[in-house]
């Protein structure tokens, strides 16, 4: 493989790598938050054993998320050089801003949270919590800035001397279009991850009649917090599929498998093509007509430009070559997708109505498919990020870099290919590592609150217990 | 020389960045390094790691805002640098992964060989890269192959010269002896006396290696700015200071002091390359400067907004938690219980 198709595969590996655990220390540290607030208000010792249980799972999460975050940084420059000299100018802004505003605040107050029980005012001790929470959801809006910017180009221009991206102005990147469609959409589903994985667990545990009164509770928060989550998913996410059509309608035709333009545009719901050998056309497509024209455009009879008219247009526009993504990727990870969240609504769903019915704990088939519901957001959260990235192929920063011209020139196939095996290598012993971590410690089920009134009680001692610290 | 421009600017900032990155990260790096030696049991581990848990974290973003700003006002010399140092820092990049699992997981299982198994993973996870950040800086500074295009040539063996390799064991020492340094501030007992003690061997050794690299630097700099001196003069006279507190066990001042002896040898390093950020040592004229590798002045601008509102404000609150986490630790709460015997039903021996 050449060093492109090498640092290709890295950077698709670390970063969905680096993803699975981003929206579970997302979403559970929103939603531990949330708990801790709940025991300081109303000193119900099962919000405190809540929020141990489920803040403890997080920094398993938290652990793997943080280390492998340096990796997505780092690469920018190890790996695609040429990028980073096109866009430094305009990228390295929201990523300095991210570390500045929010890794500080994140990484400080979380080892704050770790290390303070008992030792700060319980009132500081939440305010902890919030911070580091709220700072990870900033330092998505962040990093989610930098990579709109790769999908829809705005507030800059190019410097025809040096040929090179130039911002012009921060406030247009910061208010991107479709980072304002792309941050809640991955916050919600980081909530929805969040939720998936409360429903999971807690049903595990019911199953196993561990520690129930505090994993009822749990259960019913992860339904509530999954169906919303998911909803708002779902009506964000249809937003964002109208603004793509506008800014990468290559991107979303492709999404469809839609070859030719059509008015009104189907939605495909199985399409089987030889995608590899780029055909002109579907062999077989079964559709609902008009559904994607009012997915698109809201109306079920506006037209879709299709996969054939858009890289014609691409080819006068840019000069002859291949403006189609491997649609056979786009178009599965798309469905993948969807196809998750459909199930994660489902799930929330029929949870709630089991639940108004009084029938939820009884009902162990619900239970069981709880548990594997926990791989569905995984499985969302990956193919949409496969589905964005892919989607734009063959640009890097869509209309203005290829993809093709953005590798660091100076390093060689070789060498790409020792960081490529070092860090598969290294993330999957972590990856396992980590699950059975996770999966010994949901075994064990919540410990017992502390016998005095909180870690507040704690305070006095010369050398406070570290239950939470290393 | 103009110091006035945004350019220069960021590049002091950049410098500031790095200062702040080697002293705080230094000393967490210097207890990892020093685990095997001082920690004689499991206790005495924890009571190190402990020392360090709640800051390492947030000790390891300076680097990550070094990185993002260098990018940011930097890009050229950003994708230089990280394109032809890509062996060390993907080295660094694994070595700071498995440290950073390493505190995390080390205590949520209960067996001698898990613990082993981490400590051993912080300790080549500190170690490495102490060493490997010398190298890296002091290649900088000594000029590395950059043609034309701003394209490093050279290869993984071109970096691994004397004067890097004195560069890698000088930031080995200095690290290491902050980490001392920091264990006798923060400890209680057996650990704060042994502590002291290897702070006062380690110092006057740092003291000679770094003396040894800054004249090195200064005999082979192409012209020696009096600003160049300064800076070697101060890290000279603070080494030296440093050695003698360690040696009279005032570890408190010799911890502070440590600090300028790593702000003063950054200093030298990037004054002495200014206004280069990355010489070409194929051709002068293809020599990185902060002024042909920086961002526009629009985004210098920006960022430079950014960074003064925000930068003081993460120092008042990193320095807040280092007002929290004030207390020196005891073992004695580690002796008994291990993180997982407080979870019921997790360690069913009751060992």
């Amino acid at each position: 493989m050449e060093a492109l198709e090498l640092a290709r595969w890295q950077f698709g590996i670390t970063t969905t790598y680096h993803f699975l655990f981003v929206p579970v220390s997302i979403g559970l540290a929103l939603t531990v938050a949330c708990m801790q607030t709940a025991w300081h208000r109303t000193k119900d010792p099962k919000y405190l054993r809540m929020t141990r249980f489920w803040g403890k799972l997080m920094l398993i999460s938290f652990a793997v998320g943080v280390v492998t975050g340096i990796v997505q940084e780092f690469q920018f420059g190890m790996n695609w050089s040429g990028y980073s000299r096109f866009v430094g100018d305009v990228f390295g802004a929201p990523l300095a801003m991210e570390a500045l505003a929010a890794f500080f605040v994140e990484s400080t107050f979380i080892g704050i949270w770790i290390f303070g029980w008992g030792r700060i005012r319980p009132s500081l001790h939440l305010a902890s919590i919030w911070a580091a929470a709220l700072a990870a959801t900033l330092s998505a809006y962040f990093i989610l800035a930098a990579n709109s910017w790769m999908q829809n180009p705005v507030g800059f221009e190019l410097n025809e001397e040096t040929g090179r991206a130039e911002m012009t102005s921060i406030w247009a990147i910061l208010t991107n279009e479709t980072t304002l469609y792309a941050f809640p959409h991955t916050i919600f589903a980081a909530i929805s991850t969040a939720g998936a994985i409360l429903i999971g667990v807690s049903a595990l545990l019911i199953l196993r009649r561990k520690d129930v009164e505090v994993f009822r509770p749990s259960l019913k928060i992860g339904l509530v917090v999954s169906l919303v989550g998911v909803l708002a998913t779902m009506v964000v996410g249809d937003l964002m599929g109208k603004q793509l059509v506008k800014v990468q309608p290559m991107k979303m035709a492709a999404a469809e498998a839609l070859y030719e333009t059509e008015e009104p545009a189907p939605f495909s719901l199985l399409a089987v093509a030889p995608f590899e050998k780029q055909p002109e056309r579907s062999s077989f497509d079964l559709a609902i007509p008009g559904l994607l024209s009012f997915l698109a455009k809201g109306d079920f009879s506006s037209e879709v430009k299709g996969i054939n008219q858009l890289q014609a247009e691409a080819e006068a526009e840019y000069g002859p070559g291949n403006y189609r993504p491997i649609i056979g990727i786009t178009y599965w990870t798309f469905r993948l997708m969807i196809g998750a969240g459909i199930l994660m609504f489902l799930l929330a769903a029929i949870g709630i109505y089991l639940w108004w019915r009084n029938k939820l704990e009884r009902s162990t088939w619900f239970l069981y498919a709880a548990i594997g519901g926990i791989a569905l957001p995984f499985i969302a959260n990956s193919m949409g990020w496969i589905f964005t990235e892919m989607g734009r192929q063959p640009w890097i920063v869509q209309g203005l870099l290829l993809t093709s011209q953005a590798e660091s020139t100076s390093v060689g196939a070789g060498t790409v290919a020792t960081s490529l095996i070092g860090f598969t290598l290294l993330y999957g012993v972590l990856g396992i590592i980590a699950g059975w971590l996770a999966y010994r410690f949901i075994h064990r089920g919540a410990e017992d609150a502390p016998e005095t009134a909180g870690p507040a009680a704690e305070a006095d001692e010369p050398d406070p217990k570290l239950k939470l610290s290393y | 020389m103009d110091w006035t421009n945004l350019e220069t600017l960021w590049f002091v900032l950049i410098a500031v960045l790095w200062i702040g990155y080697f002293f705080l990260e230094g000393f967490d790096f210097g207890v990892g390094n020093l685990l095997p030696f001082l920690g004689r049991d499991d206790a005495g581990k924890r009571q190190m790691i402990n020392t360090i848990g709640p800051f390492w974290d947030g000790n390891e973003v300076w680097l990550l805002t070094a990185g993002g700003a260098t990018f940011a006002a930097f890009p050229e010399w950003y994708a230089t640098l990280f394109s032809g140092f890509y062996l060390p820092l993907f080295i660094i990049l694994l070595a700071l992964i498995v440290r950073g699992v390493a505190f995390e997981f080390r205590g949520k299982h209960d067996s001698d060989r898990w613990r082993l198994t981490w400590d051993w993973a912080i300790v080549v996870g500190s170690v490495v890269p102490s060493i490997l950040w010398g190298v890296a800086f002091a290649n900088i500074v000594r000029g590395v192959p950059i043609d034309a295009d701003g394209e490093y040539t050279g290869g993984f063996f071109n970096l691994l010269n004397g004067y890097a390799l004195l560069g890698g064991i000088t930031t080995l020492l200095l690290f290491t002896l902050s980490g001392a340094l920091f264990l006798g501030l923060r400890t209680t007992g057996d650990m704060q006396v042994t502590a002291v003690r290897t702070a006062r061997l380690l110092a006057p050794i740092t003291t000679a290696v770094a003396a040894g690299f800054i004249i090195w630097t200064l005999a082979d700099a192409a012209d020696l700015g009096p600003l160049t001196l300064i800076c070697a003069a101060g890290a000279a006279v603070l080494s030296v200071a440093v050695a003698v507190l360690a040696y009279r066990g005032m570890d408190g001042w010799g911890f502070a002091l440590q600090g300028g002896v790593i702000a003063a040898a950054v200093s030298m390093l990037f004054v002495s390359l200014y206004p280069n950020v990355m010489p070409s040592s194929t051709d002068d004229a293809f020599s990185l400067t902060v002024f042909n590798a920086s961002s526009s002045t629009y985004t210098l601008t920006v960022m430079t907004i950014v960074a003064l509102v925000l930068t003081p404000i993460v120092l008042l609150y990193q320095a807040w938690t280092y007002h929290i986490f004030r207390a020196r630790i005891g073992r004695t709460s580690f002796e008994s219980k291990s993180p997982v015997d407080l979870i019921p039903g997790a360690n069913p021996e009751g060992k």
